[in-house]
């Protein structure tokens, strides 16, 4: 029992990586209609962005550097790289969307797919030349240790601070989509982008909006995975990207709740299969959800009937 | 009129559709519909927009399947085919939205639908052989025959979606004619055209339907065209059937009247 | 006699000829020439499938790794038998090649059922991934079958693959896919790339189409995947992943999807340009992040690639008919 209570709780820190990916596919997905594909390489940006800049928030936070101990000041370190390598993210994704996707707004859906590849390959290897291919190691911007007082589980400090952040960046964006004009405005692009843009709403903006968030939304899954898995490297965005994006399809792709339950599900599911079956299908059964789910539920868990018009 | 000897001679109608159901949801967009068109018969289906017209060509054409209901063609049930295969028991379709290959040229699509008569496989097209030659040149020889009749040959080079737009109304028909239907689908060929080419293009559906011995559909909202033209008439209005007759029934029919002007 | 078969005779007789000669090619050149075959059959069979049926395949890599590891496990487990039980020979041996070789296409061409079947439904962006994913879960399985060397790779004897079994599956490839692509029964290709909706008012079974587009693209992927076994003398899973398939995909894109002529240009092209790329990215002359930046050909791919889009997202060689138009022009 504890060994599975164990196995849910990696489950849950890895299933919140992938919502939190999840979200920016399922959100690009609702106002473009197409799959970022580049999307996995905006997280891999937001773990480097994260290892340049941490020794520049410690220049600013000296006390920050001291991860020995919890402290307000370590605390904070934290915090601003984690908002900084954001804040990174969502520029180099308005920017991408700007050069790249816009001119192609009402191209053919498969010119904008081959695009998007294009400008994966090229994050990742134009961030091979600029960091160098060989894995780096993520600085220690928290204290890691187990949690203490749970018996035989162990919880370490910094997956808990995972599913912590993760949940607040989901109320955060469960805010702006619901309550603010930005989101309404989303709202109303996913929901036909002609009548939206006749109401006034300027898509341009929106549709770079969302790309800012959903980036920002990769970096912080850069970041936090990087606390746990301190090995970064420029094609580490590759396959959490599709096992995101295989989330975002389980959920409903254009869903946000969905993108979210995907993600928990696949996560949990992925650390159940490595710890009860062989880690050696690790990656293969996100594919393998993938396609029971497009054969029996094409539209995914919680996502709408759409059908072709005649 | 041909369709009215062959129904007091007691013949079983060409398409049948009894009690008929498309439900998107909890939409009916076509609810009990029934329809019998007889071979040789040139019928009009019209209604308001939204009445479910189209649904119910797709409907026919297996594009969408009946909640309920019955559809058969030539005898047989037709519920559950794919369109391909209906196409290939004789119905054969235009589109209201014009929807060519606009990779292919004028004469490839035409050429194109005439592939499901091929008795020649994928092995005869590797290997180029004497017999395959000949298949080749008798469909190449019919399309240009097909595009003779509707004077499009001079045109059979160039790229489909290039032509104005009667060409490719025509070209459609010509396209849907290659499959060699017994019952043709006219989705509103009328749109967009102006009053000469709509002229001409009644012209060209009598001819049509004459000349190759069809049963036609037709779609239409123009009602000069549909009363110019059809023996027979029915009418949709929020997916029902709200009245069936011969174009001077249908004009003074009051539901009809109060359905197009309101109440 | 017809022109096609003609052209494909004459063709297959001309390397023939040409492959007497093979051993007195620079190893070097000789490598070079092999490759740019290779990838043709890989081009030109991705491009059935991405051209001109339209159905965007990103898992040409793991049918490529079917045929190679089926191939090569035929030729080290099973051909010694044979050759002893028939009495050995080098015709014996180059008989068993070539029925390692179809026998490589025969179960990427099963794989290719395997994968075209469930993804009917699917278009565009969803068949991508889907297909990608096909690809990885072959990979992966490769990796845990430990009969087939596993993750360690696998170590082929043999160096059978030559100038005369490359062009010919090079020049086999291209007749097929050209000689479907022109009948009547094979431009059914072109209808479910255009619209699936009318290409099925037209008669069309949209279902045979892309399955048999699948198929056909996936038997001679798994040739080439034999091709490039029996030339390296090693396969590894990882030499199969989703970056091989992207190479192929580059080619079928810049040659322009569903022009076969540019696919075998870009094919070629594509070849030699990293060999290019080496030989500039050695001059001392340029600046040394100019020098680093050539070293990674992706990122001169990917860029290719965006800009490609951008501007001719017909591919690069699109409007070869004009130039030859114009040059018979001036002939007359």
């Amino acid at each position: 029992m504890t060994e599975f209570l164990q196995q849910l709780i990696n489950g849950l820190s890895l299933g919140s990586i992938y919502a939190l990916i999840a979200l920016g596919y399922t959100m690009v997905y609702g106002v473009l209609k197409f799959i970022n594909f580049a999307h996995g390489d905006v997280y891999m940006v937001g773990a480097f962005a994260g290892y340049y800049l941490a020794p520049w928030v410690w220049k600013v936070i000296p006390a920050g550097q001291d991860t020995t101990r919890f402290s307000w000041s370590s605390s904070a370190g934290a915090f601003a790289v984690l908002l900084l390598s954001m804040a990174v993210c969502a520029v180099l994704g308005i920017l991408i969307e700007k050069l790249v996707y816009r001119p192609l707004r009402k191209r053919p859906r498969l010119t904008v797919l081959i695009t998007a590849i294009g400008v994966s390959i090229f994050l990742e290897n134009f961030g091979q030349y600029l960091f160098g291919a060989d894995p780096k190691s993520f600085p220690e911007i928290l204290p890691d240790r187990a949690i203490e007082g749970l018996g035989d589980l162990t919880v370490m400090v910094n997956q808990s601070v995972v599913l912590v952040v993760t949940l607040i960046l989901l109320v955060a964006l469960h805010f702006i989509v619901m309550r603010t004009k930005m989101g309404t405005a989303m709202r109303a692009l996913a929901y036909n982008p002609a009548a939206a843009s006749l109401m006034g709403i300027n898509n341009d903006v929106i549709i770079s909006f969302t790309f800012g968030l959903g980036s920002a939304l990769a970096a912080a899954a850069g970041i936090l995975n990087a606390i746990n898995y301190p090995s970064i490297d420029p094609l580490m965005g590759i396959l959490p990207g599709i096992k995101a994006f295989v989330a975002a399809v389980l959920g409903g792709i254009g869903n946000l709740q969905g993108a979210v339950l995907g993600g928990i599900l696949l996560g949990v599911l992925e650390t159940l299969v490595v710890g009860y079956v062989s880690p050696m299908y690790r990656d293969a059964i996100a594919f393998a959800v993938l396609i029971a789910i497009l054969l029996f539920k094409p539209n995914g868990l919680l996502g709408r009937v759409e059908s072709e018009k005649v | 009129m041909a369709s009215l000897v062959e129904k007091e001679a007691g013949m079983s109608p060409l398409l049948e559709i009894n009690d008929c159901t498309v439900a998107f949801g909890g939409l009916k967009a076509v609810s009990e519909l029934n329809l019998s068109i007889h071979q040789g018969e040139l019928m009009g289906l019209i209604g308001p927009n939204g009445a479910g017209k189209t649904t119910a060509f797709n409907l026919i054409t297996g594009v969408y399947r009946p909640t309920d209901g019955e559809i058969r063609f030539d005898g047989r049930s037709i519920v559950g085919r794919r369109p391909y295969q209906i196409t290939a028991r004789g119905i054969a379709r235009t589109f209201q939205n014009i929807r060519l290959f606009a990779s292919l040229s004028v004469f490839d699509n035409v050429r194109a639908a005439c592939n499901m008569h091929l008795r020649h496989g994928i092995s005869h097209a590797l290997w180029r052989g004497d017999a395959f030659a000949q298949e080749e040149k008798a469909v190449e020889d019919r399309v240009m025959e097909l595009l003779e009749i509707f004077h499009l040959d001079h045109l059979c080079n160039a790229p489909s979606t290039g032509l104005p737009y009667g060409d490719q109304r025509r070209l459609e028909i010509v396209r849907a004619l290659a499959t060699r239907p017994k019952l043709l689908l006219l989705d509103e060929p009328a749109a967009g055209m102006n009053p000469t080419e709509k002229q001409e293009l009644v012209r060209l559906i009598r001819f049509t339907q004459e000349k190759f011995k069809l049963a036609v559909l037709l779609v239409e909202h123009d009602m000069r065209v549909v009363m110019g033209i059809c023996e027979r008439i029915a009418v949709l209005d929020y997916g029902m059937k709200i009245a069936e007759g011969t174009p001077e029934e249908i004009r003074n029919n009051r539901k009809v009247i109060e359905a197009y002007l309101g109440e | 006699m017809n022109r096609p078969k003609t052209w494909l005779l004459v063709f297959v007789a001309l390397i023939w000829a040409a492959s007497w000669f093979q051993g007195a090619i620079n190893p070097y050149y000789f490598d070079i020439l092999i490759t740019i075959g290779i990838n043709i059959v890989l081009g030109v069979s991705l491009n059935l499938v991405n051209g001109y049926t339209g159905q965007f395949s990103l898992g040409h890599a793991g049918f490529m790794a079917v045929g190679a590891y089926v191939s090569a496990a035929m030729t080290i487990f099973l051909c010694p038998r044979w050759l002893a039980a028939c009495g050995g020979g080098s015709t014996a041996e180059s008989a068993l090649f070539l029925g390692a070789l179809v026998a490589g296409g025969f179960g990427a061409a099963l794989a290719g059922l395997a994968v075209g079947v469930p993804s009917l439904r699917l278009k565009g962006d969803y068949l991508a991934i889907v297909t990608l994913g096909f690809g990885e879960i072959i990979r992966v399985m490769v990796q845990n079958t430990e009969a087939v060397g596993g993750s360690r790779g696998l170590s082929i004897p043999a160096r059978e693959t030559g100038l005369f079994t490359t062009y010919l599956a090079a020049a086999l490839a291209v007749y097929v896919v050209v000689s479907l692509v022109h009948s009547t029964y094979g431009r059914g290709f072109l209808m479910v790339r255009d619209d699936e909706v009318a290409a099925e008012a037209m008669g069309i079974n949209t279902t045979k189409y892309k399955v048999m587009a699948f198929v056909v693209g996936a038997f001679f992927a798994g040739i080439a995947g034999g091709l490039y076994a029996h030339f390296k003398q090693f396969i590894h899973p990882e030499g199969f992943g989703f970056l091989r398939s992207v190479d192929i995909v580059v080619i079928v894109i810049l040659g322009g999807m569903g022009n076969t002529p540019g696919v075998i240009l870009a094919a070629i092209l594509l070849t030699i340009l990293p060999e290019g790329l080496r030989a500039l990215a050695a001059l001392e002359a340029l600046p040394v992040w100019l020098r680093g930046m050539i070293q990674n050909r992706m990122i001169l791919y990917s860029l290719l690639l965006i800009g490609l889009m951008l501007t001719r997202p017909q591919g690069l060689f699109s409007g070869g008919g004009k130039w030859l138009r114009w040059w018979k022009r001036r002939q007359a």
